[in-house]
């Protein structure tokens, strides 16, 4: 291919929007490490000056990718994947340990962390298994060569200790669902988590769930299988609405109206259908775990009283919200803080207070968004925001313009993990999200993960560039 | 793209609907909600904490004894600090150059090791001289990073008192997890009545907000105060103590170790409380407070300790009156009752001494000579009441007496660590003799030797309940806390068990032990004051016995109770005796009577520490 058409195809805006990603990640970082009472201008010694040279070393690895050929991705995926198992599993053992997590690689001055290939290499492997001609996910075969592949790095890094690198691998549900995994196992692993964490918080809750699980049971039986399954829909989706209310309004969860108002879209569906099908069979099952609702939560409010003070703790520990020495919290609040006294406009660059002398912990790594949320306010906040939903959709429409089934599978596989880390990471530092120290695509300060954010997308890129042709 | 996929539209109105929710909280977060600007603004703004001073203390007679001056403690904000001229900081300071590293290096170890903040306040050089704080306000703004904190510290009015004061010291980590009003470097009183009282007399720290820029440098008040809270000063306290009569009572034990408790006997208020010797409260204020403090605590004499309320002492014959007290009401000796005693109790091939005095003796003449037989008479009387069926049985009516007159307890005196003294009851026979004793094993007791111990503090309350006739109050030192009202402990009567008409006696042998004859307390005597006592010298196995004496006066209707002890002072003649009478004198009469200067010279200059006398 010729250079000119090269530079012709390659999607520019994408690549616009990851340069002030990239650079406006750089000033932050700057930001963080400045010091208003000893402003020097530049000091080599800094994070930012070495974030300058792996921001260098990015555009080295970008032309490396573009020069290498589409082919080249398809072909080595496997053995590329193999690579990094290999390596997730050698650094379990020969890893240096840094904050709890034995994941990365030293030697000399230089340190990798061997998850970064993982997922590149994962997201390719996948894409290669799930584009062969005839895949479906209805055959059991293939169902369990996928599980395999995506479940062998997760277990290396659990036993890395590495919770929250492990968590990024489940993100990848979502081109499995674009691939033809059905809604109803998306709408499941979504639930099954939730409800994993509900049952740590709420006693109440799996009683509840109990029960309208009976009632399906009982359902399952009588009424054709298709009106359950958008039952359960309508009721998963009452539940996430009431949920999703109380999150963003910042009220205290109270499970037992979510399961409630799950029920009711649940009732209501059913009704419809009930009447207009002329099932009188649903009409019983209804009254049934009406009366079964009201008698649990009249007679175990004792017991939700008594227990959820332990449970709560329980599920904290779980979720790293007591992961910080100075008390539950501390982290978040002081977070918050940063990033409330930005206030619409910002204090302005360099002016920022908490994001300076660690009021904010990890202030140039996971919470390098309080930098921007104090210096640049809301209009920051909300650029970065707008950007990376931008960017994800981006890939996602691009990945849906591409001929070849790999790389549009592998597309998809980039979104998903740049949104997870999105969500996690902005979610955790606003108190959205549980406090997973995962890395901000772009803006954290660090080598290996802005050489694995880069390796991503640019690979997609590149494959990109080839969009009309069938790579193999 | 005008034909998308249907999963492609979920996915991405996942992203949305997060990139939604985002946008949303931060809103909130950043526009709406305006508690978090607050709050870091707190990381901006600094707080000042304004220590209230101390609710000061005044004697019954309304005189000042503690009150308050001021003092300057140079802050530090660690992070705040700047480069700067460390030869014009020294000068300020009076320090040299080396002085200052160290305290530096001091920071250093303490933001290490968490004790500061880098971000608050904390104490960099403490009490600064009216002379340092004059010259260093005006150059403090050369040295970002450090400020001028007001506080008060103590002002002693008399060089007396100290056990019952107490100190005032910085708090530490302990008393901070107890109680979260403290932080560190924060004052509370660690001893005496600034510990007990500490509540009242702390008041409430106030703070104060004011703005500082990026160099540390205060810009004015914060939101122009709105939200500061102003100090509120603590809560002055009136002790029962008359100073004048304390004042006395250590000029009288100068030289002497031993304790002195005085209580007004109608109320329970402790008049006096010496413990000896004793040292002077500004010792511990201040700077100088840790070098004294140990000096003091390794003093051989243990002056810190507080003898009224913490040590124990037998009680010897001024025990007796109580033992009387006790035959009368188990009916086991009247009044008239006589027991013959030459030179001591003899039973069998047992033995009890008894110095040479008239025989046979009735109750109130047994008081007046001491004698030791009578006693031991009565007391095996009632260990041995054939209606209690047995010895056992016996001993623990005699120890329920002894408990109701405050013994073997903690009297519950608003002291904190108050001595409980040791009454030991049957079991303890029973262990230590393997069950087989009897009331002549344990007949010492009837003569307050053997295994009782009692605090000066008890003794004297004893004496005040025999005063009144069978009731005491607990004994307390507070009189009046400003606009409160003192615990209502102390205004609860306690009854002995001893029915009135018994103590008619009792206080005639007393009366007779300082005036008749025959008493062995005539040194006691008052010119027209009917004082009433009794001697005792307690047994100790380490030295020269101790001298001990009780008394109230007047014997109707007693305005003070007295209990005198004077380690290695022999018997209770010699020299308790003489100071009690002259401790009442001076607080009944406010002068020594002509004839009793020579009594007073010899105590004040009695010297029992130094080899003479
Ligand atoms: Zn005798």
């Amino acid at each position: 291919m010729a250079k000119n058409s090269l530079i012709k195809s390659i999607d520019w805006i994408t690549v616009a929007t990851y340069l002030i990603l990239v650079i406006f990640g750089w000033f932050n970082i700057y930001a963080a490490n400045y010091n208003p009472e000893n402003p020097v201008f530049f000091d080599t010694s800094k994070e930012y000056s070495k974030q300058l040279i792996w921001i260098g070393l990015s555009i080295v690895i970008i032309w490396v990718i573009f020069m290498t050929d589409s082919k080249f991705y398809v072909t080595f995926s496997y053995f590329l994947y193999g690579l990094s198992v290999f390596l997730l599993f050698t650094v379990i053992f020969i890893g240096k340990e840094i904050n709890g997590a034995k994941s990365w690689f030293e030697i000399g001055p230089v340190r990798f962390q061997p998850v970064e290939l993982a997922k590149v290499a994962t997201a390719l492997t996948l894409a290669r298994l799930m584009s062969r001609y005839g895949f479906t996910f209805n055959k059991r075969k293939n169902l369990l060569t996928i599980m395999v592949v995506w479940l062998t790095p997760v277990l290396c890094i659990l036993l890395q200790n590495d919770t929250g690198s492990a968590l990024v691998f489940f993100i990848l549900i979502l081109p499995f669902y674009r691939e033809g995994l059905s809604g109803k196992i998306l709408v499941f692993g979504l639930i099954a988590a939730l409800v994993s964490v509900l049952t740590l918080i709420y006693p109440n809750a799996i009683i509840l769930a109990l029960i309208i699980t009976g009632t399906f049971i009982f359902l399952a039986f009588n009424v054709n299988l298709k009106i359950i399954g958008t039952g359960i829909t309508a009721g998963a989706l009452g539940f996430a609405l009431s949920l999703a209310v109380f999150y963003i309004l910042g009220k205290e969860f109270r499970w037992d109206i979510f399961t409630i108002t799950g029920a009711i879209f649940l009732t209501t569906h059913l009704a419809i259908k009930g009447f207009s099908k002329r099932l009188k069979v649903i009409l019983p099952a209804m009254i049934f775990m009406w009366g079964a609702f009201s008698f649990t939560i009249s007679s175990d409010y004792f017991v939700e009283k008594v227990l959820s003070d332990y449970q709560r703790n329980r599920v904290n520990v779980l979720l790293g919200f007591k992961d910080d020495p100075l008390g539950a919290g501390y982290n978040v609040n002081q977070s918050k803080i940063a990033i409330g006294s930005g206030g619409l406009t910002g204090k302005g660059y360099l002016q920022g207070t908490q994001t300076k002398f660690n009021f904010v912990p990890e202030q140039s790594t996971d919470f390098i968004f309080c930098t921007v949320g104090e210096e640049w306010g809301y209009f920051g906040t909300f650029g970065v925001v707008v950007l990376f939903v931008f960017l994800m959709i981006r890939i996602i429409l691009l990945a849906e313009k591409q001929h070849s089934v790999f790389s549009r599978i592998y597309g998809y596989c980039v979104a998903s993990i740049f949104f997870f880390h999105f969500t996690i990471n902005i979610g955790m530092t606003i108190g959205l999200a549980p406090v997973i120290g995962i890395p901000l695509p772009f803006f954290s300060y660090g080598g290996s993960s802005l050489w694995g954010f880069t390796t991503l997308l640019f690979i997609f890129l590149k494959l990109d560039t080839n969009r009309s042709e069938l790579i193999r | 793209m005008g034909n998308i996929n249907r999963r492609t539209i979920v996915i991405a109105l996942i992203f949305i609907s997060i990139g939604i929710s985002f946008v949303i909280k931060l809103f909130i977060l950043q526009v709406y909600d305006p508690s978090y600007k607050f709050s870091a603004e707190s990381n901006t703004r600094r707080e000042i904490i304004n220590y209230p001073a101390r609710g000061l203390v005044y004697d019954r007679n309304g005189k000042l004894i503690v009150s308050n001056q001021a003092d300057y403690d140079l802050m530090v904000i660690p992070r705040e600090l700047k480069t700067m001229d460390s030869i014009t900081f020294c000068n300020a300071l009076e320090i040299t150059m080396p002085e200052l590293r160290s305290l530096f290096s001091d920071m250093k170890n303490k933001l290490r090791r968490r004790k500061i903040s880098a971000i608050k306040p904390s104490i960099f050089y403490k009490q600064l001289s009216a002379k340092q704080y004059g010259y260093l306000q005006e150059k403090l703004y050369k040295f970002d990073g450090f400020f001028v904190q007001r506080r008060t510290l103590r002002k002693y009015e008399y060089p007396h008192a100290a056990h019952i004061l107490g100190y005032v010291g910085e708090v530490g980590t302990q008393d901070i997890k107890r109680d979260d009003y403290y932080i560190t470097g924060d004052y509370h009183g660690i001893n005496g009545i600034e510990s007990t009282y500490e509540k009242f007399l702390r008041g409430e720290k106030g703070y104060k907000y004011v703005l500082v820029d990026v160099h540390g440098r205060e810009k004015g008040a914060f939101q122009d105060g709105k939200f500061d809270i102003p100090a509120i000063a603590g809560k002055d306290i009136t002790l029962t103590i008359d100073i004048d009569l304390q004042k006395y009572g250590e000029q009288l034990m100068g030289n002497k170790i031993g304790a002195i408790v005085a209580i007004e006997p109608s109320s329970g208020e402790i008049l006096t409380m010496v413990s000896s010797p004793n040292y002077n409260p500004s010792l511990l204020v201040g700077k100088k407070r840790a070098g004294n403090f140990s000096t003091l605590s390794t003093d051989s004499l243990k002056p810190l300790f507080n003898r009224p309320i913490m040590a124990w002492y037998p009680p010897g014959s001024t025990f007796k009156p109580l033992n009387g007290l006790i035959g009368l009401q188990e009916n086991i000796i009247k009044p008239h009752s006589k027991v013959e005693c030459h030179m001591g109790y003899t039973v069998g091939r047992f033995h009890q001494g008894c110095h040479y005095h008239y025989s046979p003796l009735d109750l109130r003449r047994s008081i007046a000579n001491s004698c030791n037989a009578y006693y031991s008479h009565t007391f095996r009387g009632i260990i041995d009441n054939r209606k209690y069926g047995s010895v056992q049985e016996g001993f623990e009516v005699w120890k329920n007496y002894l408990v109701n007159f405050g013994f073997g307890y903690k009297l519950g005196v608003d002291f904190a660590n108050e001595n409980r003294g040791f009454v030991p009851n049957a079991k303890y026979y029973d262990k230590y003799y393997k069950k087989s004793w009897s009331s002549l094993t344990v007949v010492s007791l009837a003569i307050g030797q053997g295994e009782l111990l009692t605090t000066p503090l008890q003794m004297a309350n004893m004496t005040a309940a025999i005063g009144n006739n069978g009731f005491f109050y607990t004994p307390h030192i507070i009189r009046g806390i400003e606009n409160d009202t003192i615990p209502s402990n102390f205004t609860t009567i306690h009854k002995t068990g001893i029915d009135e008409q018994h103590f008619a006696p009792i206080k005639d042998g007393m009366e007779m032990a300082v005036w008749s004859d025959e008493g062995t307390a005539a040194i006691a005597r008052i010119p027209d004051l009917n004082i009433s006592g009794k001697t005792g010298t307690a047994e100790n196995p380490h030295g020269e016995d101790h001298s001990v004496f009780i008394a109230f006066a007047p014997k109707e209707n007693p305005k003070i109770a007295i209990s005198v002890y004077v380690e290695n002072g022999g018997f209770g003649s010699r020299w308790a005796a003489p100071i009690a009478s002259l401790m009442v004198e001076k607080y009944l009469n406010k002068d020594i009577h002509p004839t009793r200067k020579w009594t007073e010279k010899r105590m004040l200059e009695g010297d029992l520490i130094h080899g003479k006398e």
